[in-house]
């Protein structure tokens, strides 16, 4: 095969699959502006779907929730996940590799095994389900991953600053706050990131810990669909409107940060 | 600040007692469920009862060959693309691997509401209806649809990994295209064969969201039953919860343990 010929297949491939990938998403973009509840017809341009997102007290309620819900789990998770890896990577060898097995544990277990698991030692030890439960399940499955993003970066810190700053005087918490985490703050950075998305994505924790009458964007929509009263129409295309506002944000957030990034690289050159 | 005794490694202990409380504590409940029966006498009549039971295990299989289908063909197209965009000596190649990955960001049930709309349009379009009427089709395709992404990143990062050389060295060893697939960049891919197919296998056994959306709740896999034994006999359900946890970990044991920086969901991009 000649060397054109293979290219063009190897990005018709590669095309095939983000079309895959973008085509679900661009048609909801393209109809979240009809008039109509009906995918298919498109009659006119009408921002309706937009308007009953936006005058809807309970939706507009449970995205609070959901965003509200996921800023915290991901705070506090940075902060015992951070803490943790700092931790665990001064730790004897076997403490260490102990911390690391369980750590581990949530991240491979399917999710359905962990909030089982949580609700029935919640409810037998009395806890019941409250929104303190719901944000220790969010916490759970996002903590071992702000773990996994910080310990590659301690790892490529160079020790011997941290023994410099104790030897010019600085306490052992001073220079943990000075010297180590300056070094390490991009993989705290982004397991914060990784932290957010996971809460907001959560679906099956969510139903197990949450407690009664809570909603955020996965159960409200899954229960719209699966579920349908007479208020479901109006609001499943209402989350056509959803999908294409959150998938606008993701679009410029990524193309800013990037834009950010390379700006601070040639700025560097 | 003043801490009395502190050295570095007192950082890790918030997360030790979190990982004991809401990690080993859980399991252990868990076990302690699966081997009780209602009046809490220890027994094995929840084991004996589900084993016993030909619609259970039925489903088991049903789910398993879902699952299996699924990742083998995640698999069948993230490979390609993986190799390629590794391979590929493009100066943005970063920018491909990014629209791979921005869907994934969108909340996963509003994604599966795309497809489940994606569908209904199938559905209402003349000639095009037969792609519409298999629940297990639908389910399928949402599946391969949302953990796609998951099979992608780690493939990609252990492709890139791969010294150019080696290729270059089995060219001038004699070894034609074929060859050095098969016994260079296959086996080198393998740890990141192995962290995809954990990362699509277990969700799509376990997440019954896809498959109550897509499979109009025809389609029961494991993580369903879970959910039902929920809110009537937590015995039965933590035993399903006990079998799927030995299974997650006798696969993980099998494939030589979990490479961690494989599986940070993209964090390190």
């Amino acid at each position: 095969m000649s060397k054109i010929a293979k290219n063009c297949l190897q990005v018709a491939f590669v095309g095939l699959v983000l079309l895959f990938l973008y085509l679900p998403i661009l048609l909801l973009a393209v109809y979240s502006f009809d008039a109509t509840d009906m995918i298919g017809r498109f009659e006119g341009f009408s921002l309706t779907h937009y308007a009953a997102l936006f005058s809807d007290q309970k939706v507009l309620g449970m995205i609070g929730n959901t965003f509200l819900l996921a800023f915290l789990a991901a705070a506090l998770s940075t902060v015992l996940g951070t803490a943790g890896a700092l931790g665990m990577f001064y730790c004897k060898k076997r403490m260490k590799a102990a911390i690391h097995a369980v750590s581990q544990i949530p991240v491979i277990n399917a999710e359905i095994v962990t909030a089982l698991a949580l609700a029935i030692t919640f409810v037998a030890a009395g806890l019941g389900k409250s929104y303190f439960t719901l944000l220790i399940g969010h916490m759970v499955i996002c903590t071992p991953f702000v773990v996994l993003s910080v310990l590659p970066k301690l790892k490529q810190m160079d020790n011997s600053l941290y023994e410099a700053a104790l030897d010019l005087g600085a306490s052992p918490a001073k220079a943990l706050w000075k010297v180590v985490l300056p070094q390490i703050i991009p993989g705290v950075i982004s397991g914060f990131m990784l932290a957010v998305t996971l809460s907001l994505d959560d679906y099956i924790v969510t139903v197990y810990t949450r407690p009664t009458g809570f909603e955020t964007i996965s159960t409200y929509v899954f229960n719209a669909t699966m579920k349908g009263n007479a208020h479901t129409a109006v609001t499943l295309s209402s989350f056509w409107a959803l999908t294409t506002i959150i998938f606008v944000v993701i679009v410029l957030f990524v193309v800013i940060s990037n834009l950010a990034s390379m700006r601070k690289k040639e700025a560097s050159k | 600040m003043k801490f009395p005794h502190f050295t570095r490694k007192t950082l890790c202990i918030p997360y030790a007692v979190f990982l004991l409380f809401f990690v080993i504590i859980p399991m252990l409940v868990i076990l302690f469920y699966a081997f009780t029966d209602r009046n809490m006498n220890i027994s094995l009549s929840n084991f004996v009862r589900f084993f016993s039971d030909p619609t259970k295990l039925s489903t088991i299989v049903y789910s398993i060959v879902i699952a299996l289908i699924t990742t083998v063909i995640c698999l069948l197209i993230a490979y390609p693309v993986a190799y390629i965009l590794a391979r590929s000596k493009m100066k943005k190649k970063f920018v491909i691997l990014m629209l791979f990955v921005l869907p994934m960001w969108i909340n996963f049930v509003l994604r599966v509401n795309a497809i489940r709309e994606l569908f209904n349009l199938l559905a209402s379009l003349e000639g095009m209806e037969w792609l519409s009427a298999s629940n297990y089709f639908k389910t399928v395709f949402g599946m391969v649809y949302d953990f796609l992404p998951f099979m992608i990143l780690p493939l990609y990062t252990t492709m890139l990994k791969i010294d150019h050389s080696l290729y270059e060295a089995s060219a001038d060893l004699g070894a034609n295209g074929v060859t050095t697939f098969t016994r260079v960049t296959l086996p080198l891919s393998m740890p990141g064969i192995m962290s995809g197919v954990t990362m699509v296998f277990l969700p799509s056994m376990t997440n019954y969201v896809v498959s109550d959306m897509l499979g109009n709740a025809k389609v029961t896999i494991i993580g369903k039953f879970i959910y039902e034994y929920f809110g009537t006999d937590w015995h039965m359900g933590s035993m399903v919860a006990l079998v799927l946890l030995i299974v997650v970990f006798l696969s993980t044991w099998l494939s030589g343990g979990f490479s961690s920086e494989e599986n940070v969901r993209g964090a390190n991009l």
